[in-house]
């Protein structure tokens, strides 16, 4: 049984249908990753999964559980973390406090916090620090560490590596790495090389609809279905 | 320029504005025990309004509502306080310190109770329906103010209703040859205490870092497990309970008062929050007590310029910061 399965979803925003029908399937375990050029409907399918756009018809079941309707607390209440594209981080809080926020109890677990500043060390540097004052990927490092305060099932990741330097990118991705091994990330993600690399399942999304889903080693190895679908030869 | 600006960041930064208008109005004004009447009535009319306007400026921040009705949380108020110290005469007229401050504090209580009452039924009934779509907050809003203005009117009368000041707080202290009203000093004491309760909720407490969190990003909040909407109405209740506790402390400082109190209040709160920054407890104080010293210099020096005065710091200082001295989000 699958951890995510989201069928025929549909969301429309304001007076535009932007998903006209998404369907897929997370498995539980490793990074699912969902491809597809801007606009494709890729960041308002993690919103509707998340409760912040309601799906008219279609269904998302989590862990058997049909979520589509629900608030989007509940949701994260469900054991779903969310890291946008934005990163919404709270600018005014310090490091420390954008982290305490999303425990449960309102105290940290030493054994999780000190596994998150192995991961991102810059975050026990600056952890008195106000978050307007990081940098880019410093601030995704906290958004990321944000997600995995707590134990979580999923987490749904909206493009991390938007504008990070290189060198953060591969940082970024180490990480991942070691959280895919306790948790279920669904990332979206434009820069291939990036995703190529930590997706073991994946879904191209276009117009609205998932028009391809397959192992990543199979979409990685076919070029022709690449072009097709992202333009990457192009 | 940018050394300039940080410079006056280490050292206090906009925090400093009320001192340099207090300097310059000293120049200005000449007489020293004048000036010092003057700041300290500033200080407690600046206190007041920072209790009128910190709600708003939390439920604006918080919930992104544009809330008109909040002056009848102002009105009511002091209403309401103004009828219990009425009953409570014998009281206020004693000659006992205790019994001075019970009557107070039942009228501050009645007050507050109401604010806390009116404040979850308002939320309830009249905001929740319209969240997210300001042109009918706009119009539902300015619609129940009009309404609790003539439910005033038909409760109270139309004619200015007189407010009794406990005996303790009669006349004033003087030292040397300056005049400190007694009653002012009360007013601000009373408005930094709350102030301070006030920080130190949102400063110290798990409840308090969800409101900082809300205000800046309500998505992201409810993204971590927690419903805001929940939290508004709180947020809510307690803003419309300080509004009400601002209207009371209004009431005892003017004496004699009318249904249109809290509309004729209403634009000079709406300063003090533009001015300070949305959804900011600092920034409503700064604005609030920048707000209360410019009416009282300006008045002194200028009468004629008074109301406008607040009008020509607000244009200047969104020329300077366009949002605010002191906003909640960086």
């Amino acid at each position: 049984m699958s951890l995510l399965s989201v069928q025929d979803m549909k969301t429309d925003i304001g007076q535009y249908a932007v998903l006209h029908g998404v369907s897929f399937e997370v498995p539980e375990g490793g990074v699912f990753v969902l491809l597809g050029r801007n606009g494709a409907g890729k960041t308002t399918t993690l919103r509707s999964i998340m409760g912040l756009w309601t799906p008219s018809p279609g269904s998302v079941v989590f862990n058997g559980q049909d979520i589509t309707r629900m608030h989007t607390a509940d949701i994260a209440r469900k054991g779903i973390a969310y890291v946008p594209e934005n990163m919404g981080i709270f600018g005014t809080l310090t490091v420390d406090e954008n982290l305490i926020l999303a425990t449960e109890s309102g105290r940290f677990d030493k054994a999780r916090l000190a596994r998150i500043h192995e991961l991102f060390p810059a975050l026990e540097r600056f952890r008195d620090k106000q978050a307007w004052s990081l940098s880019g990927g410093q601030k995704q490092m906290l958004s990321v560490a944000r997600a995995i305060i707590e134990p979580r099932a999923l987490i749904l990741i909206d493009e991390p590596t938007k504008g990070l330097a290189p060198s953060i990118v591969g940082a970024m991705a180490e990480a991942f790495r070691e959280i895919a091994q306790t948790t279920t990330i669904l990332l979206v993600e434009q820069n291939f090389n990036f995703a190529r690399s930590l997706g073991r399942d994946m879904a191209v999304i276009d117009d609205g609809r998932v028009v391809h889903a397959g192992s990543m080693e199979a979409f990685a190895a076919d070029t022709a279905l690449q072009d097709k679908h992202l333009g990457l030869s192009a | 320029m940018s050394t300039l600006t940080t410079t006056l960041g280490r050292i206090g930064g906009v925090n400093l504005l009320p001192f340099a208008v207090a300097a310059v109005a000293f120049l200005l004004i000449g007489a020293p025990s004048s000036w010092v009447t003057l700041t300290i009535a500033g200080l407690a009319m600046g206190m007041m309004l920072f209790l009128m306007a910190s709600g708003l400026s939390l439920v604006f921040g918080l919930m992104d509502v544009l809330n008109f009705g909040h002056s009848a949380f102002v009105s009511f108020g002091a209403f309401v306080s103004a009828t219990v110290l009425a009953g409570l005469g014998g009281w206020l007229a004693a000659d006992s310190w205790a019994l001075n401050a019970l009557a107070l504090a039942a009228a501050y209580l009645a007050a507050i109770s109401f604010g806390l009452v009116a404040g979850w039924f308002f939320e309830t009934v009249i905001i929740r329906p319209v969240y997210r779509d300001h042109l009918r907050q706009i119009l539902i809003t300015i619609g129940a103010m009009i309404v609790a203005e003539q439910t005033i009117l038909a409760f109270w009368g139309g004619t200015p209703f007189s407010v009794g000041r406990p005996h303790f707080l009669e006349g004033s202290w003087i030292i040397g040859d300056v005049s400190i009203e007694i009653y002012r000093a009360f007013a601000f004491a009373l408005g930094a205490a709350v102030f301070v309760m006030l920080y130190l909720v949102l400063n110290r407490t798990r409840i308090g870092l969800l409101i900082r969190a809300g205000v800046e990003n309500r998505e992201m909040v409810e993204a971590l497990g927690f419903r805001v909407d929940r939290l508004f109405i709180g947020v809510f209740m307690l803003g419309s309970a300080l509004a009400a506790l601002g209207g009371a402390m209004w009431a005892g400082y003017e004496t004699l008062i009318t249904p249109h109190l809290g509309s004729e209040l209403m634009i000079v709160v709406f300063i003090v929050v533009i001015i300070g920054g949305l959804g900011s407890i600092e920034g409503t104080l700064l604005g609030a007590i920048l707000v209360g010293l410019m009416a009282n210099y300006v008045g002194f020096l200028a009468p004629k310029l008074a109301l406008a005065s607040n009008m020509i710091l607000m244009v200047a200082i969104l020329l300077w910061r366009p949002n605010g001295l002191r906003p909640a989000v960086k």
